[in-house]
């Protein structure tokens, strides 16, 4: 267990002077389903990226070819230290282009 | 004719707390009306039109919101001054914490009077004692010089880095809010140089951004508030020190308790604001009339200066705490007297402590009134139960 | 200088608590130390109101109200009645808002020949100046005139920081024209 520190270490009133610090706080073991998002039917209309409340849905500059031969400049992934495994991106996705899998599955 | 009245100009306490927040070149002042303090910040806003301070005027729509304001300019480095009374402040309860919680340096004046109900708009210190459990350093002033200089005192001491806490300084409404009085204004700069602008050091920046109001779990919000108490415990040599350099710098200082003709007294009456000053104007024909009996007056009550409460009471044998609040239900109902039992038990002390409630709602006290007091604390009865001085039965 | 205390008996809306703080502002810029402060009160124009300055030159002053004045100040006719003059020191002042001679007040009210009394027609002269029954600065006047407590310059320039302009000018004149007729009956040795 993380030893904390004492009240003389700690910012007064509770501020929060290292800002950004909730990336050093992984919520990512939390989950029993991931999604996983198919690139040949995701459309890339940005809707899981934009829902996501941990902001888990990455957008990567990775080109993906369909096989009906269609081209994408991104593609996208999911950051598992902080996705939560809510379901709201496969919930929101017009075109059920993302799955909930047991983590162990995927 | 008096060398020292000569510069001083007639103002109520009131306008001489304005003159402080000009002279202190305050920047934010968020106002809300509520009698006895409305000429306050009505002052301020007559300045701010003048020209004669260049500061935001916010006109909010609660007290609740005046000290929201307060505390949110205060935390992005600016100089913050609000202003309450009674049911006002009552108001502003919930925020009174947030205040010393967050580590605010703001300075709030209270008028203090009454609460409802029913309804009285006149002057007891029941707002004020109300507030004192809320974590702010808490200051009397008895005159309105003493208000002037301690609402300078006040915001040294606030934006000090080793205190960061709120302060609030009371005084009687009506009493002295309304009465026009001799003051000295002291040169503008002069008052800067002696409070220069401090800010808060993890003000709201977006070159150095940081979080404010997070929400802390068990394991550390108990360390947050013993860092209030340290920070108020620690602050009391700031505010001893403070005093002392105002009256190197402009000829007035206060201490931290004030002991009036006290040193060959036996007895002691406990007051503060305008009691204080009234006892003082009174104490030598109390005095003819064959009663040993000094005052204590309570300047500085948060932190409570208890190494000069026992400087000053260690022999003396009668100590009569005149509470101008209720604390309904309490071992003493006056909070204060309820404050001096504690504290005689942890020093020791071995005096005979008379508890008196008096000028509730602004009943008034005059000279007979005082010498009736004295009397009792001169005689040195031991009187169980606090007495409900004046009350009709 | 011993300890001045007056008394000041208005209705609502007459100026009693400005006129207080104007004669204590006076003596403060002329080195004293004054208090002055009013009966509080819900304050509504017509209800009989008090006020009380302190004039000394002890630093300490008692903040408590004035039961025994060496001064009443009477700016009402209404008000002229004996329950006002309660508490005053023997050899105190009496200074009334009346056209009525001194003599003649002290038979209308059967006053003890133990006050001196002056009397100004104060509501005939804030009617000529101030057009309205703001008798407050009329009466300082009268009670300069009656007590030499503080030179009338000081007053004037008071009421001219106070209320600027014309009306400060009508307020200068009103006080003046008062200290000229007001009447002063000393019976007593002055305190």
């Amino acid at each position: 267990m993380e030893k904390l520190v004492s009240y003389k270490e700690m910012a007064p009133g509770g501020i929060v002077v290292n800002p950004g610090n909730s990336l050093e706080y992984k919520t990512g073991d939390w989950k029993v389903l991931i999604p996983v998002i198919n690139q040949e039917t995701c459309t890339r209309c940005r809707i899981c990226w934009y829902v996501c409340p941990d902001n888990a849905i990455v957008e990567l500059d990775k080109e993906y070819t369909t096989k009906k031969n269609r081209k994408y400049k991104v593609s996208y992934d999911v950051n598992a230290d902080f996705c939560k495994g809510c379901g709201m991106c496969a919930q929101e996705c017009p075109v059920k282009a993302i799955e909930m899998v047991p983590v162990e599955v995927a | 004719m008096l060398e020292e009245a000569k510069r001083a100009i007639p103002l109520s306490t009131n306008h001489a707390i304005a003159y402080a927040v000009k002279d202190l070149d305050v920047d934010v002042i968020s106002a809300y009306p509520i009698t006895p303090q409305t000429t306050v910040v009505e002052k301020i806003s007559e300045f701010i039109a003048k020209g004669e301070l260049d500061a935001e005027y916010i006109h909010v729509e609660s007290e609740h919101s005046a000290l929201s304001a307060a505390i949110s300019a205060s935390l992005t480095g600016a100089r913050a001054f609000t202003a309450t009374a009674s049911q006002g402040f009552a108001l502003m309860h919930e925020m009174l914490h947030i205040a010393s919680g967050l580590r605010a340096p703001l300075v709030m004046s209270v008028a203090m009077r009454s609460l409802s109900a029913p309804i009285s708009i006149w002057n007891d210190q029941s707002d004020l004692f109300n507030a004192r459990d809320a974590g702010w350093i808490i200051i009397f002033a008895h005159t309105a010089q003493e208000a002037y200089d301690t609402i300078i005192q006040s915001y040294k001491i606030a934006e000090d880095h080793n205190v960061l806490l709120p302060v609030m300084v009371g005084y009687d409404g009506y009493v002295m809010s309304h009465t026009i009085e001799p003051v000295i204004i002291e040169d503008k700069e002069k008052v800067m140089k002696f409070a220069p602008k401090v800010q808060y050091p993890f003000k709201l920046d977006p070159d150095k951004p940081v979080s404010i109001g997070s929400i802390t779990p068990p394991e550390y919000y108990y360390e947050f508030k013993y860092q209030q108490v340290q920070a108020i415990n620690g602050s009391l040599p700031t505010i001893e020190k403070v005093d002392e350099d105002f009256g190197k710098t402009f000829g007035r200082n206060y201490g931290l308790m004030e002991c009036y003709m006290c040193e060959d007294a036996d007895s002691l009456i406990m007051a503060n604001a305008s009691y204080a000053s009234t006892l003082k104007a009174f104490l030598p024909e109390i005095r003819k009339q064959g009663l040993n009996v000094g005052l204590l007056r309570l300047r500085v009550y948060r932190p409570f200066p208890l190494q000069k409460f026992v400087e000053y009471t260690s022999d003396k044998k009668n100590l009569l705490v005149i509470d101008r609040a209720i604390s309904y239900g309490a071992p003493y109902q006056g909070p204060l007297a309820n404050e001096i039992s504690g504290a005689m038990v942890k020093e020791g002390l071995k005096l005979n402590l008379i508890s008196v409630v008096a000028g509730i709602g602004q009943r008034t006290v005059e000279f007979e009134d005082f010498l009736a007091l004295a009397r009792l604390a001169h005689e040195g009865r031991r009187h169980e139960e606090t007495i409900f001085y004046g009350v009709r039965e | 200088m011993a300890t001045i205390e007056i008394r000041w008996h208005g209705r609502g809306g007459q100026g009693a608590v400005t006129a207080g703080e104007v004669l204590a502002s006076g003596a403060i810029i002329e080195g004293k130390y004054a208090l002055a402060f009013p009966e509080f009160g819900a304050e509504r124009r017509g209800a009989p109101v008090r006020a009380y300055t302190r004039i000394t030159d002890n630093p300490n002053i008692p903040r408590t109200p004035i039961e025994n004045p060496d001064v009443v100040v009477i700016l009402d006719r209404s008000l002229l009645k004996k329950e006002y003059i309660e508490g005053l020191k023997n050899g105190g002042y009496i200074i009334a808002n009346t056209p009525l001679k001194p003599d003649e007040l002290i038979k209308k009210l059967n006053l003890p020949d133990s006050y001196n009394v002056s009397t100004v027609d104060a509501t005939t002269i804030a009617l000529k100046w101030l057009k309205a029954n703001i008798v407050n600065t009329a009466i300082l006047g009268a009670v300069i005139k009656t007590t030499n407590l503080i030179k009338i310059d000081t007053i004037i320039d008071v009421l001219k920081n106070r209320f600027h302009g014309k009306i400060g000018e009508a307020n200068a004149m009103a006080v003046k024209e008062a200290y000229d007729s007001t009447l002063v009956m000393k019976l007593q040795e002055a305190i």
